[in-house]
């Protein structure tokens, strides 16, 4: 078979820090010593607590290849997030779905793991839309690759998306590959005055309807609206919303940074010390009054809340909409981080972690309690 | 991936792991039937929790549920299960359970990769009477459906309200949203619109125990391993899906599509590089080589330019101010690129009348050759020309012709390969051609399968693009769901007993992987 396609682009330097890694996961696979899979610790306060000595996989960085062309990005886990951006940035393309850092050292690997995304999540998709491959290493320290570095693909069960948010419980992710979007050749930020339940109707009211709406916030009776796109579209989009609803439009500056406040939490909705829940529900999903400060994303999909009440509550009211509820940032971790599971999808997990990882050694506890 | 664990590890494998072993998973062998007492028994039972109506049993009535779309694999269950409810269907997995019988589910048997071919000691369980929309929300955007609902219905039930369910393969008159859950079925507009794994909340399904399983939700995303991706383009073999909540989008106002002729093929293929790279995401971006466009033309009258090489269709949509923007951009691209001709549709029904061609492809490959063999490979795109190349040596290798249709935008190829099943060895030489079209596809670090599904007809190519251990991965994943190996077993993944026949050696981007362990 001929060999003569482009050389395997493994960065220049990965050799070593993945040998490392291969011989660190084997002996603690060996003396059943649990590791603490980790990036930059920009996400150590989310998720389950960690627990087992700690494993950097910061060394292994670089980016492997990328094509603007082929929309398509590969990197190693290791790679700041802030690298991956820029390099896209600078062919005006980036990852649409607007992965939070919260720090300076986010990784790639850590966003796949964390599975989080921000303010363009409800138009462009989540992280998982846009893993089209991974790499990831198993307790033999053999490296599997799923999935690969075109947009279809359904060869094998798709376990490089399941790796989106799997808080590194399945193993550490190497190396991954992600779809990449041309920026917006156009962009607007509006903003209007309207009540909590005004707002929700507006949302779901635009939600069906053609608009290029690519972010909604609002918060304490103000909406922001992003638009994005052709410029055509933008510009028509921005001058109807104006007309019907007195908005007006944030200077770009302003608008970039209230987006980035809302993404990194950094937004002054988010300072103080009350626990932060995360309520991911249908839009539709009523208008819930917990006391406390509220602030909704994702056309009304993501409800943000800083309130000291009973976390029973609020999981209890996520539940019944058909959504579920995430401690997102809190003092006590008690309850758990994230919603229970059913029974059946719990025993799925048990089964799962038992065949990837049958004697517990990645991020144990992370991601489910006991896991 | 670039990753070549051959090129990281040449200090050897593991101690005392060499290969992961293979486990062997029970009824990989869809040959063997049952002996008819066992037939019988199972026929029986399931006449015991069905309706006499909604079991099929004996050759007569088997006889349609032999093959699905790819006619060229065959096979007989011992029965043919047609449950009305979700109820009916979870007694069926009760007993299947109970009497150890192999499930295969079934939509509308359109699947082009042998996935719903019957296992000859199982039962087929057609879900094509589950056929109803449950429930239409156009404030939420969603509709919640039973399996056997068309593809299309969804969209016609969501058109009153301005919306509509993205992925439209081309099958979409006929397939259902279960088989497309199956195969994370994709179409035409999927660059820009996504995979059925992109426009699906939740499914609600029953493991092999019978059990209910509900993934996903009524979030856009839920707690815990995203186990609804997992189950999305599984072949069947993890869950059987009952209901499935889809998201539905606004039509957009208005689309129109540019079609380029291009005096070279590789032309063509830059030409699409080009209108990416100007940061342009088309609706939707397909090709089509000589040979398929003159085979087409004669039987569609799409209007195509049978002077060029290769013809692009690029579509735009959005509001109409969008959409003028966009097709002026990508004309002007497109003419940068070296096109010959271009030709941007007036209206509505021209439109569709360029894109009808490309959706008679299939149909028009069945006019010019009594049969052909669709292949569904994918490939960066870069290595179009090569791929391209490469073809037409294999043309004259096997001494068959092959058309060439491309979803462009994301490196999908489907070349049609022409052959007569009644010459003696051209099915042999089709199949042949086909597996070293996914051979290169693989070596151009590619993929088998880009949306048809392994099935029975690309395993063996399987063994190509994954090693012992990702295999093993894979039966990992199908031991947690489905312990007994019952719901569709033998499809999608190779054994390494069935590797090892095969005889090829699994290929990372033109590397063989593992060179320290020895070979079969």
């Amino acid at each position: 078979m001929a060999t003569d396609v482009e050389p395997a682009g493994v960065a220049r330097g990965a050799d070593a820090p993945l040998r490392a890694l291969r011989d660190c996961v084997r002996a603690a696979d060996a003396d059943r010593i649990r590791l603490r899979l980790r990036g930059g610790g920009t996400k150590d306060f989310y998720g389950e607590p960690a627990a087992g000595e700690p494993l950097d996989l910061r060394p292994l960085a670089g980016i492997v290849a990328y094509e603007p062309t082929e929309l398509v990005v590969t990197a190693c886990a290791g790679t700041p997030l802030a690298e991956l951006e820029q390099v896209l940035a600078e062919r005006r393309q980036w990852l649409p779905f607007e992965p939070p850092h919260f720090g300076a050292g986010a990784t790639v690997g850590g966003m796949v793991a964390a599975g989080l995304s921000g303010p363009g999540r409800a138009s462009a998709g989540a992280v998982r839309d846009y893993v089209l491959g991974a790499v990831l290493m198993n307790p033999q320290g053999e490296l599997l690759h799923f999935g690969g570095q075109v947009m279809k693909n359904v060869a094998g069960y798709d376990l490089s998306r399941v790796l989106a948010g799997s808080m590194g419980v399945l193993g550490p992710i190497v190396q991954v590959s992600l779809k990449v979007l041309p920026m917006p050749a156009a962009g607007a930020t509006l903003h209007l005055h309207a009540g909590l339940r005004e707002a929700l109707a507006l949302l779901n009211r635009w939600g069906g309807q053609p608009l290029p709406i690519t972010a909604t916030a609002w918060h304490a009776g103000e909406l922001r609206v992003r638009l994005a796109g052709a410029r055509a579209a933008v510009e028509a989009a921005a001058r109807r919303l104006g007309d019907a609803h007195a908005a007006r439009a944030l200077e770009p500056q302003q608008a970039d940074g209230y987006w980035a406040g809302v993404r990194e939490h950094t937004d002054a909705f988010f300072d103080g010390d009350a626990p932060l829940w995360r309520l991911s529900v249908p839009s539709t999903a009523p208008a819930f009054e917990f006391p406390g400060r509220q602030l909704i994303e994702w056309g009304g999909a993501l409800r943000w809340f800083r309130t000291e009440v009973d976390p029973s509550v609020v999981r209890q009211a996520a539940t019944t909409v058909g959504g579920h509820a995430t401690l997102f940032r809190g003092r006590a971790r008690s309850g758990g981080t994230f919603a229970p599971l059913s029974p059946a999808v719990l025993e799925l997990h048990r089964r799962l972690k038992r065949e990837f990882d049958p004697r517990g050694i990645f991020n144990p506890g992370r991601l489910v309690a006991g896991l | 991936m670039n990753l070549s664990p051959s090129e990281q590890f040449q200090d050897g494998p593991p101690p005392g792991r060499v290969a992961t072993p293979d486990p062997e998973p029970r009824w990989s062998d869809q040959t063997e039937p049952p002996d008819p007492q066992r037939a019988a028994r199972i026929v029986s039972a399931l006449r015991a929790v069905l309706p006499a109506a909604s079991v099929l049993a004996g050759v007569e009535q088997t006889r349609p549920y032999e093959c699905d779309g790819l006619s060229a694999f065959r096979r007989l269950p011992v029965a043919v299960c047609l449950p009305e409810s979700e109820a009916q269907v979870q007694q069926v997995l009760r007993v299947c359970r109970a009497m150890d019988v192999p499930v295969v589910a079934r939509g509308a048997g359109t699947s082009l990769s042998g996935g719903a071919m019957p296992h000859a000691a199982g039962i087929v369980l057609s879900l094509a009477r589950l056929n109803r929309i449950l429930q239409l929300d156009p404030a939420a955007r969603t509709a919640r459906v039973q399996p056997g609902v068309r593809n299309l219905a969804i969209s016609e039930a969501a058109a009153p309200h301005g919306l509509y369910y993205a992925p439209d393969p081309s099958s979409q008159i006929a397939c259902t949203i279960g088989g497309n859950l199956a195969e994370n079925s994709g179409g035409v507009h999927c660059l820009k619109y996504g995979l059925t794994v992109h426009n699906v909340l939740r499914v609600r399904g029953l493991t092999i125990d019978g059990e209910i399983l509900e993934l996903g939700g009524g979030a856009l995303d839920a707690p815990g391993l995203d186990l609804l991706a997992l189950t999305i383009g599984s072949e069947g073999m993890l869950t059987v899906v009952t209901e499935a909540t889809v998201r539905l989008v606004p039509r957009p106002q208005l689309a129109r599509v540019v079609m380029a002729s291009f005096d070279d093929v590789v032309k063509a293929g830059d030409a699409v590089a080009a209108i990416i790279g100007a940061g342009i995401v088309p609706a939707g971006l397909e090709m089509m080589d000589r040979k398929a466009t003159e085979a087409v033309e004669p039987f569609v009258r799409a209007g195509y330019d049978l002077n060029a090489e290769a013809i692009l269709l690029a579509e735009s949509d959005g509001t109409p101010e969008e959409v003028d923007e966009e097709i002026a951009r990508m004309g002007a691209v497109l003419r940068g690129a070296g096109a010959t001709a271009l030709v941007v549709s007036r209206d509505e029904p021209e439109r569709l009348r360029f894109w009808s061609g490309r959706k008679n492809a299939f149909p028009a490959a069945g006019r010019i050759s009594p049969d052909y063999y669709c292949m569904d490979g994918t490939i960066p795109r870069k290595n179009l020309g090569r791929m391209l190349a490469a073809i037409a040596d294999m043309e004259r290798e096997y001494g068959l012709r092959c058309m060439n249709v491309f979803h462009a935008g994301d490196g999908n190829l489907h070349p049609l390969i022409l052959f007569d099943a009644n010459a003696p060895g051209e099915w042999e030489r089709a199949d042949r051609f086909g597996a070293d079209i996914l051979e290169l596809c693989v070596e151009l670090g590619g993929t088998v399968t880009g949306e048809h599904g392994v099935g029975v007809e690309k395993i063996n190519s399987m063994c190509v693009q994954f090693s012992p251990a990702e295999r093993a991965a894979f039966f990992a994943v199908k031991r947690a769901f489905d312990p007994p190996g019952l719901l569709n077993p033998g499809k999608a993944i190779p054994t390494l007993a069935r590797c090892a026949e095969y005889g090829k050696m699994h290929v990372q981007a033109g590397r063989i992987a593992f060179p320290e362990i020895p070979r079969f």
